[in-house]
């Protein structure tokens, strides 16, 4: 075994290429991962970071170019076979963006799940028990190995996961974004960590949108686009600003529409007022105007679709909440979709495979059925269906082979169109959209971009939730930040910043001022 | 629309087959006593597949039918027989028997619906419970033995069963009309495309403004009236009711209904298919019947072989999509 530990290993694509069905998705990548160094991998959403992770670390099998695998004394071998089993035999091993963890059973037994420690029968708990003590000990870490995983805060269930790879002896550990659901300090602790395995001879691979932490630790850098590699550089040799600039590939402000200012006297649309969300102790307030973009900024989990949920009647409220939702100065109680629907109000899902389309249904099922009532009276017109959706796809710009296929069968980008095409088939004023290009390309990116433009030019408002924070910055009028279940700031003008948002963000600032003016302004209002 | 595909075709072709063996079989056969018989004798099990269908299709399962029918019957011969005393027209008397019966069936249809969605069981296991509710209710009403209709009321209410209109027996125009019905209810109305919905993905249902939880719950309250019209016609059959009525009555509704085409997880319904999946089904009986070749006992291993052969075909077709 500590012979073993002691080997650091280099693992190398060359000329790598992986097409799902016939989109080619990456287009000939060469990466060299070393041990004792962190690669970080940079791109934006959908340059295929996380595809490029996954046929690392076995998930995915690549279609052409080769993996090699060289040991310390140079020996260099091609492999022919790579899947997840033989790529963590290999000591490859990948801890997910979403963990995954087995949440019923305990610390232990998910540190050691699929790798378990046998007596001569049955499973030897008690050297596992010791055995997972030990690596969280290494790891600094006071997590109990007999608490239930479920049990456990985020960072903690991270912790569980990079000992899960300690406990297979990992050479190369990937890191799919995982700071995205850690705090400040907790990433502190993390950084610390990787340092460490560094110096033990692990090859990191460490996927993050935050510059920040990438300058920090990196000591290699891949930028990806669209795909591509763009190439890799020496940490050292990079800014902030050079990454950001191979990152996009052009000047940030060309992709962005030209938004129409918001006067100032418009009209507020929705209020929501000192609202309770499940699981969080402080309320949440807001104001939307007419015509405006409000964008929700914050890290992953921080409780942006949960308010939006809440507020449109997906999820209940907290017990015990005395808030309330205004909609045009009319209070409004939506228990469900279907009453926000009616005054106007429409979702955008941000799980647009689980919660937006039905994959295996056609394309003008999914196109009006969020609108039937629209053209139905005790039967479906589907004359008027069909021109409806004609329209659509000629407005939305959605392409596709046939009118018959499923709309699992788009791609992507054009599955994102047609989401749009429904939700505003329902003629909303008010218009949620949430994460609207996630794992989208560049250029139907900038599609949608036009569409919103368009929306709030034509007097729609909207709210916009994404962690993409230059699409925030670049769509919005104003900025709301959320951290940990709370609207941290509304930032406008001067303040509508990367670094300020992420300050937000992140917990370091905290200026509640809504709920303060709030306060103040109940108070005038009682003098 | 698709053009004929081998999933849409295939209960089709499946039932002409059968057919063409029948007429081999036996000369009998195509009697037009045994045809009309053979499609007054499936339209019990057509109606309730129908219901099924439904159900279904927007991703539940409902195991209570048989019993429930049992139950229901039981229900309406001791209410007509109680009523004989009070009320002197017959006529008057099934009318309101017949009342009761649909009240009871979408009764029925809202408990097993509220239960699965509500109180967030299981619909598999909801409807195993009522199905032993229902079967023990009927069995404890007849003490264990038979309940018996009044033969005078009986005489008048077998008209439901034995009457004939335009040379074909009252239970197939139910069918027929129950058929239309469900078709249009399905393929041609917001309620059914909102039942494709909810069987295919509820999340994807839930964010498209629909009320997933009431569609579910009248799939089984449509489920219980159908019951409750297929007992409705069953009744004046017998004119009785025992713990043995309508006995596996549920898995012969979800073989017509998987054998037409419908998909057991949900999202995709048939209404056609069904249909012609309870024909197929009697049809079988009604062949095995009519000759010595294969035992009349082994009915049932011919309808499970049909079943399995169904499915595995659909599947196949499944994948070449």
């Amino acid at each position: 075994m500590s012979d073993e530990n002691s080997k650091s290993l280099t693992l190398s694509v060359r000329k790598l290429r992986k097409s799902f069905g016939p989109v080619e998705v990456l287009h000939g990548i060469d990466l060299t991962l070393r041990g004792g160094e962190v690669h970080a991998i940079l791109g934006e959403n959908g340059a295929g970071k996380s595809t490029l992770v996954k046929i690392l670390a076995g998930f995915e099998q690549l279609t052409g170019g080769e993996l090699r695998i060289s040991d310390d004394s140079g020996n260099s071998k091609r492999i022919d076979v790579w899947n997840n089993a033989i790529a963590e035999q290999a000591g490859v091993v990948l801890i997910h963006q979403e963990f995954n963890l087995a949440e019923q059973l305990t610390v232990a037994e998910n540190i050691f799940l699929g790798n378990e420690i046998k007596g001569r029968v049955f499973l030897d708990k008690k050297t596992m028990r010791s055995k997972a003590q030990e690596y969280l000990d290494i790891l600094r870490s006071d997590i109990d190995p007999d608490a239930s995983v479920d049990q456990l805060p985020v960072s903690a269930k991270q912790m569980v996961e990079i000992a899960k790879a300690q406990a297979k002896n990992a050479r190369v550990l990937v890191l799919d974004e995982p700071t995205a659901v850690l705090t400040q300090q907790e990433s502190q602790v993390l950084f610390e960590l990787i340092d460490r395995f560094r110096k033990e001879g692990v090859a990191i691979v460490f996927i993050s949108h935050k510059l920040d932490e990438i300058e920090q630790i990196a000591d290699v850098i891949t930028v990806l686009r669209d795909g591509e590699l763009v190439g890799s550089y020496p940490a050292a040799d990079l800014s902030k600003d050079d990454m950001a600039r191979l990152m996009v590939g052009r000047e940030l402000s060309s992709l962005f529409p030209e938004m129409p200012e918001v006067p100032v006297a418009a009209e507020i649309v929705l209020r929501v007022d000192n609202l309770l969300l499940q699981g969080n102790s402080a309320p949440s307030s807001f104001e939307l105007r007419k015509g405006e973009v409000l964008g929700f900024s914050g890290l992953v989990g921080s409780g942006r679709t949960a308010l939006m949920e809440t507020v449109l009647g997906l999820r209940k409220e907290a017990k015990g909440n005395s808030g309330c939702v205004e909609l045009r100065g009319e209070r409004v109680d939506f228990k469900q979709l279907s009453t926000a629907r009616d005054k106007g109000v429409a979702y955008l899902t941000k799980d647009r495979k689980d919660s937006g389309l039905l994959l295996g249904k056609g394309l003008t099922f999914n196109f009006s059925l969020f609108s039937l009532h629209k053209i139905s009276k005790l039967l479906i017109d589907t004359k008027l269906e069909k021109i409806a959706f004609e329209k659509a796809i000629e407005t939305f710009d959605i392409r596709m082979k046939d009118r018959s296929i499923a709309a699992g069968n788009l791609s992507g980008g054009n599955q994102q169109k047609l989401l749009l095409a429904k939700i505003l088939e329902a003629e909303p004023s008010i218009i949620i959209i949430d994460e609207p290009t996630r794992g989208i390309d560049i250029g139907t990116k900038s599609q949608i971009y036009c569409f919103i433009a368009e929306l709030v030019a034509s007097g729609h408002s909207l709210i916009l939730i994404s962690s993409d924070i230059t699409e925030v910055i670049g769509l919005s009028h104003r900025v709301a930040v959320m951290y940990h279940g709370e609207i941290s700031g509304v930032l406008e003008g001067n303040e509508i910043e990367e670094h300020e948002i992420m300050r937000y963000a992140t917990g370091l600032k905290n200026k509640l001022s809504y709920h303060d003016q709030l306060e103040s302004g109940i108070s005038n209002a009682k003098a | 629309m698709p053009k004929l595909d081998l999933k849409t075709a295939g209960p089709f072709i499946a039932l002409v087959v059968v057919f063409i063996i029948g007429v081999l079989v036996n000369d009998a056969f195509l009697s037009s006593g045994n045809l009309s018989n053979i499609l007054a004798r499936s339209s019990f099990i057509g109606i309730v597949a129908i219901g099924a269908t439904f159900v279904i299709t927007a991703g539940g399962i409902d195991l209570s039918v048989g019993s429930m029918a049992a139950f229901i019957s039981g229900c309406m011969i001791l209410l007509m027989n109680a009523l004989m005393d009070t009320i002197d027209s017959m006529v008057a008397i099934i009318i309101l028997a017949i009342i009761a019966s649909l009240g009871i069936g979408a009764v029925a249809g809202l408990i097993n619906g509220l239960l699965t969605t509500k109180a967030k069981i299981e619909a598999f296991i909801v409807t195993l419970g009522t199905m032993g509710i229902y079967r023990s209710l009927v069995t404890y009403m007849a003490d264990g033995g038979t309940l018996s209709l009044n033969f005078t009321i009986g005489d008048v209410y077998s008209e439901v069963y034995y009457g004939v209109f335009l040379g074909l027996p009252y239970p197939v125009w139910v069918f027929l009309a129950v058929a239309v019905i469900g078709y249009v209810l399905l393929n041609m109305t917001v309620f059914g495309r909102h039942c494709f919905a909810v069987g295919s993905n509820e999340s994807v249902a839930r964010y498209s403004a629909i009320n997933v939880d009431r569609v579910k719950t009248a799939t089984y309250m449509l489920q219980g009236v159908c019951v409750s019209i297929a007992t409705i016609i069953y009744v004046p059959r017998l004119g009785s009711a025992s713990g043995q009525t309508g006995i596996l009555w549920e898995l012969e509704a979800i073989a017509a209904v998987i054998i037409g085409g419908t998909v057991l997880k949900g999202g995709y319904g048939r209404i056609w298919g069904t249909v012609v999946g309870a024909l197929i089904l009697t049809l079988i009986g009604n062949i095995l019947n009519l000759t010595d070749a294969v035992s009349n006992y082994l009915n049932g291993a011919v309808q499970g072989i049909i079943v399995i052969v169904a499915v595995y075909l659909q599947r196949g077709a499944w994948r070449r999509d």
